[in-house]
């Protein structure tokens, strides 16, 4: 390597961004049925050794991101658009081979229901070796070894005995962990998670979230942590983007998000979560409606119908344009004409200063 | 107290100790091993095996089992109009039409009885297999094309189609076992193209996919194993209605030209002209076909069982 090839300034190359999405659209078209848009114009970065989180209730185009950066949405039947560079290499329209030696190597995936996820007439072993037979040039015998070091290390007892046995006999902890170990096999840059705690109850949901915090950030490796969970978004994510009908609506740093949440909806996420040391009995704080009532964007802001903030400008036909993706302060953006406001602080203060 | 207490303590960490250590032989048991054990404990079972094992034992050892000659017409002096030597000293069955030894036809009959059945159905099933594997695994075009082609032969009746096929590869025993093949492959290929649809997408075909494991791996290691069990009942079933097609071809007189060779269905049509004489002569052979496919069947439906990964305990 040359020094001419080396980025400007002296900047370390992991400071550039491993995954780079940019106005990602994703359309689904049935023959003789209106086409659906489940990916709206969403844009996002992830940098090395970053965790970014992708928040939003059911329905709201997480996984659907998610599959289209791995390029494994169907062929038929479905468009996807804009932009997603790994590593500076554009990913949409690359061949099938190039997606499936980059998929286990480079960027791996880890999803939500760690039982349907594997595959149960096969052992775990067979499983794990597959992933490291595939993408490293390795004999079985070395395979073998390395997948019952990697079981190990996402702490798995006795790997040498799991390995052998089949999905079912392990509890639903373990499958995650196993799972975890495949994705993991061949030290990938970018992990996808999509949702990896949600099947899984909530002392094994804590233990999950350690061991990727442990085998996944402490190594340098980006993770794209897919969730509707709010505890792991604070418990793991650096950066947070709150998806709706499709858009990212708002984004922020952690604890930027959680200590002043501009969007009425992730005021709304944020309230609606329980609390314990409330009073005993206190009602709890649903966003009333359901995530099915939303206007088009093209119309207005697809959340207005559920705001409580809403007002008329909010559509399209009265402001006379869709509402944008804004600067909302430093590292904040958020698409919203009437946010919530916390005059109380400085920071607050400015940051809605700017927003008007 | 204290002394208790530790006591106590101690001997819990005993057991947890104990406990920690797991028996040879426990946890990873290869999907074989432990399909046979269960397999073993089922009655069901237990029985289909026992009816296969000892009909197949009789056909390998047909020869040295016959207490005569199947072809000698023994007792062809004594037979008259509207009368047929029963069971005796000797001829423990009696005598058919023609004065031979019905036992030792019987026995002899399962050769090729058997014969027909399981290779005309492992034959549906490897060329069924690889229409059903050929359409499930591409999709697009190739399924429509094979699928299609599959439908046409749907479209003929089974029974029709082996017919023509019998006549058009000429009368022996070979051309059977192909008709009756043949009109098993259909149901082979629409079965596993089926369950290989339903298996490809799955959640970990898309695992599997997303960890960039090549499409021929995913098809043969993933999803093939996960879409073989109803195959394999099916194949279970067949071979029953394979041996009862052979007969009712026999039957038509589309069989084995060597009309001297004893074979159950060929058995079974002959002895419709003396059902008023001696009934037993189509009685026995029908007995033979329906207890080796109960055998099969029951067979089948337990090994299904068995081979299913969510019954495991």
């Amino acid at each position: 390597m040359s020094i001419e090839d080396l980025p400007p300034h002296g900047a370390d190359r992991t400071g550039q961004p491993v995954l780079e999405v940019d106005e990602l659209t994703v359309t689904f078209t049935r023959r003789g049925e209106q086409s659906t848009r489940a990916v709206d114009g969403v844009s996002f970065a992830v940098a090395p050794g970053e965790t970014v989180g992708l928040v939003g209730e059911s329905g709201c185009g997480k996984s659907v991101t998610s599959l289209a950066v791995m390029g494994l949405l169907p062929r038929r039947g479905v468009q996807v658009g804009g932009s997603v560079r790994f590593d500076g290499h554009e990913l949409l329209g690359a061949s099938d081979r190039t997606l499936r030696r980059l998929r286990g190597a480079d960027m791996a995936m880890v999803f939500q229901d760690p039982l349907s996820s594997l595959n149960p007439t096969v052992p775990i072993g067979t499983q794990v070796t597959e992933v490291l037979l595939e993408h490293r040039d390795m004999s079985r015998k070395e395979a073998v070894d390395e997948a019952t070091r990697l079981l190990d290390r996402v702490g798995i007892p006795d790997p040498a005995r799991r390995l052998k046995e089949y999905p079912h006999q392990l509890s639903g902890g373990m499958r995650q962990r196993a799972l975890i170990a495949m994705a993991l096999a061949c030290s990938p840059r970018l992990l996808i998670a999509d949702e990896p705690t949600t099947a899984l109850d909530v002392t094994i949901q804590a233990q999950i979230l350690e061991l990727l915090k442990e085998l996944v950030v402490d190594t340098g490796t980006a993770l794209v942590m897919i969730t509707h969970d709010l505890g792991v978004v604070a418990g793991l994510c650096d950066r947070v983007h709150v998806m709706y009908a499709g858009r990212i609506i708002e984004s922020a740093d952690r604890h930027e998000l959680f200590a002043r949440p501009r969007q009425p909806y992730t005021g709304g996420l944020l309230a609606s979560v329980p609390r314990l040391d409330g009073p005993r009995g206190a009602p709890l704080h649903p966003i009333r409606g359901s995530a099915r009532d939303v206007i088009p964007w093209a119309q207005g802001c697809a959340f207005a119908p559920r705001c409580d903030n809403a007002q008329d400008d909010c559509l399209t036909e009265v402001s006379g344009s869709t509402v944008p993706l804004e600067y909302d302060g430093p590292g904040r953006e958020l698409r919203c004409r009437h946010p919530l406001s916390y005059p109380s602080t400085p920071a607050g203060a400015t940051a809605s200063g700017a927003a008007r | 107290m204290t002394a208790m207490g530790d006591l106590k303590r101690q001997r819990i960490d005993e057991l947890a100790a104990r406990a920690g250590q797991v028996p040879e032989g426990e946890g990873g048991v290869s999907l074989t091993r432990s399909a046979y054990r269960r397999l073993r404990r089922n009655p069901v079972a237990i029985t289909g095996a026992v009816i296969v094992v000892v009909f197949l034992l009789v056909a390998a050892f047909a020869p040295l089992l016959a207490p005569r000659d199947p072809y000698a017409q023994y007792l062809l002096g004594e037979i008259r109009p509207g009368f047929i030597p029963g069971g005796r000293e000797g001829f423990l069955l009696g005598a058919d039409e023609l004065g031979r030894d019905l036992l030792s036809r019987l026995i002899v009959g399962s050769r090729q009885s058997l014969l027909i059945g399981v290779v005309s159905t492992v034959l549906g099933v490897v060329v069924g297999m690889a229409l059903g594997v050929l359409a499930g695994a591409f999709g697009g075009w190739v399924d429509t094309v094979v699928m299609r082609f599959i439908d046409i032969l749907l479209s003929i009746p089974g029974l029709l189609m082996a017919i023509s096929i019998s006549v058009l590869l000429g009368q022996n025993q070979y051309s059977l076992m192909i008709a009756i093949a043949v009109t098993q492959v259909p149901i082979f290929a629409r079965l596993l193209r089926g369950s290989m649809l339903a298996q490809r997408d799955s959640d970990y075909a898309l695992a599997a996919r997303a960890l960039g494991i090549r499409r021929s791996r995913i098809v043969f290691g993933h999803v093939l194993p996960n879409s073989l069990s109803p195959v394999i009942v099916q194949a279970t079933l067949s071979l029953a209605t394979a041996i009862i097609e052979a007969a009712a071809l026999s039957f038509l007189g589309l069989g084995d030209p060597d009309l001297a060779r004893p074979e159950w269905g060929a058995m079974l049509s002959n002895a419709q002209d003396f059902l008023s004489v001696r009934p037993e002569l189509a009685v026995y052979p029908a007995l033979c076909i329906i207890v080796v496919a109960l055998g099969f069947t029951l067979l089948g439906e337990s090994l299904r069982e068995a081979l299913d990964p969510k019954f495991r305990r």
